[in-house]
């Protein structure tokens, strides 16, 4: 089986090459280990790595944060790790955006195990996406399509086809599904009503 | 401003606080309200913790790691609606600073734009047109693309940076590269040839200039002027659950913002942040735009931009409605927000000009009694009504002499 490729994003000289040691002995193939100083996205772009190791406190995280919104139809596992107390609460919003979250302090047994929980809930992260790009026209969708369509009529006071036209153009401009538009619509909606 | 704290200080829901920020110029006026002790005469142990991005500022303001933060003006917008990452009600009452970006170019684009006109800088504020022919140039040659980087996905320089480059008819998302870099990273980026230009906050664009290898070919200042670039954000949850510290921060803060209105002060200001633990860069590169003096290259003399950071005066601390209409309107014309987001609602809930009118009120300091203005209207210093009678606001001209409307009444 080909080898995985990482790239490790980290200041720490001391804790990328135990991790650089770990990943290697795990079976991984390390491409680079990069500094703050490094070009993160050319690096990205030339040597395509299969995963990305970053710690939360590197400037890089705006960068990668950009390439996950334009690399949607690309996108890579990003595993985060810091040896900053506040985990428990930054934890949840880093599952928002990646893969996984570790908090420092791992030794070499313990990489191995987050690397393949982070692959994994990659991969059903990617799973859930394209299952729910096969699914048109689901009776989830039409429900969110409809709801959204109430959404327009009210703010635009137009009539049903209206409304259609405005989220299918919406869905065009954006180049996602009317299904996601409205959903999107519904939700940004919503939080302004509370 | 001596007044009698102590009643005030023993309502205080939360005393110890975390502020998060990123090392630019701009976190000057977080920085004074520390070192010259105004959080503390309210009642305020303030930490102030160094992040070193934007998305680490809106994911640990959204958990509650931090209390508040320095933010884009962009991004209690973003966070509110969720359409860049995390979603957690977030509002400003205070704008922590007008303006102090600027799109900077390496020596080499500046060369080919030169080759095409070389005066195309001589009168200023610099269009984008001269780029648009040399993109068209580029294009027939079948040149790659230029790159331009910003610092976060719906930052405000995304939007300055988009706006200049459209009213030349450049599509930023076809005719250029748009990538985001942090801040502190653009100058090397540029120099080895990684970028060709970058719209950053200072004191980045001083720093490329010092070095000789960098042109900049227009502030936000000169794109909008004194609009908003970073304000004071918090949860709404937090907000809501400490109402009288909040009261307490931005009184603190317009006590700093005040402070460096004095320009006298900006020098120990301009001092204070070069230490490492703030910006970590020379006194020399921060001070000049702080004392309304900016270079656009290195062997120029420097130009006069009295305004280019203001911090109290002009009401510049005002979180605007209008302010906040302006990038929202960005934001739909780039596709970063549906059309179908209705701007007032969004702009109520983020927004919230009472609890600035609150902590002024106490502070007999001065504000508009509207919220919102009409923008490119004014050349220069104009009188609008407000609570102590009639007070001065700022020139807010667009570069390309737009106007610019609420939508509200």
């Amino acid at each position: 089986m080909k080898k995985l490729r990482v790239s490790i994003v980290d200041d720490d000289n001391g804790r990328s090459i135990i991790l650089n040691a770990a990943l290697q002995n795990a079976g991984y193939e390390v491409v680079a280990i990069l500094g703050s100083d490094d070009n993160l996205l050319k690096h990205i772009e030339c040597e395509q790595p299969d995963m990305i190791i970053v710690d939360l406190e590197m400037p890089g995280r705006d960068s990668l944060e950009s390439m996950r919104i334009v690399n949607r139809y690309n996108p890579k596992p990003i595993v985060m790790f810091t040896n900053n107390a506040d985990h428990d609460m930054i934890s949840e919003a880093i599952n928002a955006g990646v893969s996984a979250y570790v908090v420092d302090g791992f030794n070499e047994a313990r990489i191995k195990p987050i690397m393949d929980v982070a692959i994994a809930r990659f991969k059903e992260m990617q799973a859930l996406r394209s299952e729910l790009e096969k699914t048109k026209n689901t009776l989830e969708d039409r429900k969110l399509i409809d709801k959204a369509k109430l959404i327009v009529m009210e703010q635009r006071r137009c009539n049903e086809d209206e409304a259609y036209k405005v989220l299918r153009s919406l869905a065009m401009d954006k180049n996602k599904r009317i299904a996601e538009v409205a959903e999107q619509l519904i939700s940004i909606t919503s939080i302004l009503k509370k | 401003m001596s007044l009698d704290r102590s009643a005030e200080i023993k309502r205080l829901e939360k005393t110890k606080l975390n502020i998060g920020f990123i090392p630019l110029t701009d976190c000057v006026t977080l920085a004074v309200a520390k070192e010259k002790g105004f959080f503390s005469e309210n009642g305020l142990e303030v930490t102030l913790c160094k992040e070193m991005s934007w998305a680490n500022i809106r994911d640990k303001l959204a958990y509650g790691v931090l209390d508040c933060a320095q933010m884009l003006a962009t991004m209690p917008i973003t966070s509110t609606l969720g359409n860049a990452g995390w979603k957690q009600h977030t509002v400003t009452s205070l704008v922590l600073g007008l303006n102090g970006n600027a799109i900077t170019v390496s020596d080499k684009l500046y060369r080919e734009l030169k080759s095409i006109n070389r005066d195309f800088d001589k009168n200023r504020p610099t269009t984008a047109s001269v780029l648009k022919e040399l993109i068209e140039l580029r294009k027939s040659r079948g040149d790659e693309l230029l790159s331009f980087a910003h610092v976060f996905p719906t930052s405000t320089h995304n939007y300055f940076l988009r706006y200049w480059m459209a009213s030349a008819g450049i599509d930023p998302d076809r005719d250029v590269r748009l990538i985001v870099i942090p801040p502190q990273q653009m100058v090397m980026n540029l120099e080895a040839g990684n970028i060709d230009g970058f719209c950053a906050g200072e004191p980045w664009n001083q720093y490329a200039v010092s070095r000789g290898k960098a042109h900049v070919l227009i502030t936000s200042y000169e794109i909008w002027n004194n609009a908003p670039d970073k304000v004071l954000g918090v949860n709404r949850e937090w907000l809501d659950a400490n109402p009288h510290t909040h009261n307490a921060l931005i009184k603190s803060l317009l006590q700093a913002a005040s402070w460096l209105d004095e320009k006298d002060n900006r020098k120990e200001a301009a001092n204070i942040i070069s230490r490492e633990e703030y910006v970590g860069i020379s006194e020399d590169i921060i001070l000049p735009p702080l004392m309304g003096q900016y270079k656009y290259h290195n062997e120029a003399d420097s130009e006069s931009i009295a305004n280019f950071n203001t911090f109290f005066k002009y009401a510049a601390a005002f979180p605007w409605y209008t302010h906040a209409e302006w990038y929202i309107e960005q934001m739909k014309r780039w596709h970063d927000l549906p059309e179908t987001v209705d701007s007032m609602q969004v702009i109520n809930a983020v927004f919230l000009i009472d609890q600035y009118r609150e902590a002024a009120t106490e502070m007999e300091i001065d504000y508009p009694l509207v919220n919102s203005k009409q923008e490119g209207v004014h050349k220069e210093i104009w009188e609008i009504e407000s609570k102590q009678g009639r007070m001065e606001l700022a020139e807010d001209e667009f570069f390309d002499g737009k106007l610019f409307e609420s939508g509200e009444d």
